[in-house]
């Protein structure tokens, strides 16, 4: 493979992306076709964000749909995107899932090649600017929304990105969640949060959240127990990004059906 | 009669391979070092922002002495190489061989075809599942490759550093013998260099995905601490 070089105006500098439409790769081009699919791809749903104590938690559902139909029961929506940032998607799988190996990219080539991470405002608004390059898509109804969360080792703290399809990016003080089951699992929230809030009692919360909006969207999916498939959960702190172990979110949840049930919940 | 003299493609060669050499030799020298826990990058640098070692990709690490401005650029050069390759293949897809290859061909084709050559030496260092499988990469500024075993040494005064380092390099020592081994090497029989006279990297042997590591500050003073003290004794003794 022969190496990359640029004259010294042409240099596309620490941006993966810059380089990849220098070698004549643009991974944002728009693609041929009619102005509306005329099939049904994935759609990945629910993604939900909270700060607690020590950082963020964030969760998101397992499932996707095509049209009416599960295309997939344990897809995974939620990732790292560098040690002290996640990235959840909702919208189109395809699109969505490649948007995040480019923003994972783009962060760890940054930093390779300068030698420092990115800090988080600068994550985000890298993140801003991609969403923004697939505008060409979403009007053609691949329609990709992230959440974007991290723990801002400056500020000491846990801060929450969400976005609309145009690369708008807009900062969240305490929680948000996004897809199509996001409503629900965003007032849940809100009726949940105090602020500081323990790492278990943010968790059950996230947890909660993804519950109660699998039980009003039918493209957001609920706990499995049968197959042993659980929402992803992740912590963000100064430790970095930490998926929540399985058995754990699956402890998280049978308190959670012990608590609905003792309560006689028919709602 | 013309302007310019006659000058025999073998003169020119030769000429161009003095001028690098000569550029390479005015700076410092590192080593490269496969041990137990991985590879161990070692350089004399005074400078702690601007670096002679860096991370590549997940196994993959660079180093280069010489002109800064040139071998960072081939460090540049790397990075974009190793991520386009994974981007368009797989992570796993990526390794040390091909990437020295490629720059074997740059740094041969500035050499044979511009006025300049480039005034550096690298090495493309990647970490393996077993010491068995590490591989040093060594390239010239010629763009010969030499495919090293154990230890690489680049520099200056790289055959004598060589000698030295052969005498003492143990490849089952962990990481503070290897380092006290490396840097008892580059410090040579009259010098004891300190953690401010170096900069240090790691590729280490473990199950993480990104395996380079700086080792700097108060890290490397302990590293560096009371046992280094004694060990740079057998290197005289050995140079003898």
């Amino acid at each position: 493979m022969t190496l990359p070089r640029f004259p010294p105006g042409q240099d596309p500098g620490p941006s993966f992306t810059g380089l990849l439409q220098h070698v004549g790769r643009d991974p944002f081009a728009p693609p041929g076709g009619g102005s509306q699919p005329g099939f049904a791809d994935r759609h990945a749903t629910t993604i939900v964000a909270v700060t607690y104590s020590d950082g963020v938690v964030m969760a998101a559902d397992r499932r996707a749909t095509a049209g009416s139909s599960i295309a997939q029961r344990d897809v995974q929506k939620l990732h790292p995107a560098d040690r002290h940032s996640g990235i959840a998607i909702a919208g189109s799988a395809g699109f969505g899932l490649e948007l995040i190996r480019l923003f994972q990219l783009q962060l760890e080539h940054y930093e390779k090649s300068e030698g420092v991470a990115l800090s988080l405002e600068g994550k985000a608004n890298q993140l801003a600017s991609m969403v923004r390059q697939h505008l060409g898509l979403a009007m053609q109804g691949f329609v990709v929304v992230p959440l974007f969360a991290g723990y801002d080792v400056r500020r000491r703290a846990g801060r929450i990105f969400t976005y609309d399809p145009t690369g708008g990016r807009y900062e969240e003080t305490d929680f948000h969640a996004d897809g199509s089951g996001g409503r629900d699992a965003r007032t849940t929230v809100k009726l949940g949060w105090t602020p500081s809030m323990a790492r278990e009692d943010t968790i059950e919360l996230a947890v909660q959240a993804l519950y109660e909006a699998a039980d009003e969207d039918s493209a957001t999916g609920g706990p499995d127990a049968v197959r042993g498939i659980y929402p992803t959960v992740a912590t963000i702190t100064t430790e970095g990004f930490t998926m929540v172990e399985e058995p754990e979110v699956a402890e998280r949840f049978a308190s959670l059906i012990t608590r609905m049930t003792e309560r006689g919940a028919r709602r | 009669m013309s302007v310019f003299g006659y000058v025999s493609p073998e003169q020119a060669q030769k000429d161009k391979a003095d001028f690098a050499r000569k550029g390479i030799a005015r700076g410092r020298s590192l080593v490269g070092m496969s041990f137990m826990g991985g590879v161990l990058l070692c350089a004399e640098n005074k400078s702690r922002n601007l670096h002679k070692l860096g991370e590549i990709y997940d196994h993959i690490a660079f180093a280069g002495v010489g002109k800064y401005n040139e071998f960072d650029q081939l460090r540049q050069a790397g990075i974009r190489s190793a991520d386009l390759k994974g981007y368009s293949y797989s992570r796993e897809d990526v390794d040390a061989r091909s990437l020295a290859n490629g720059y074997a061909q740059l740094i041969g084709q500035v050499f044979t075809h511009e006025m300049k050559p480039l005034e550096v030496e690298i090495l493309v260092a990647e970490v393996g599942a077993e010491q068995a499988d590490d591989q040093l990469f060594h390239i010239l500024y010629d763009g010969t490759v030499v495919d090293e075993g154990g230890t690489s040494v680049l520099g200056g005064d790289a055959d004598a550093l060589a000698e030295r380092l052969s005498s003492t390099y143990d490849p089952a020592a962990d990481l503070q013998g290897a380092l006290a081994t490396a840097v008892a090497a580059l410090g040579g029989p009259d010098r004891t260099l300190g953690a401010a006279d170096l900069e240090i990297a790691l590729l280490e042997r473990s199950t993480r995905r990104r395996c380079f590591r700086r080792i700097r500050d108060q890290e490397l003073i302990d590293l560096l601490g009371a046992p280094a003290l004694v060990d740079p004794e057998p290197g005289p003794a050995t140079a003898q």
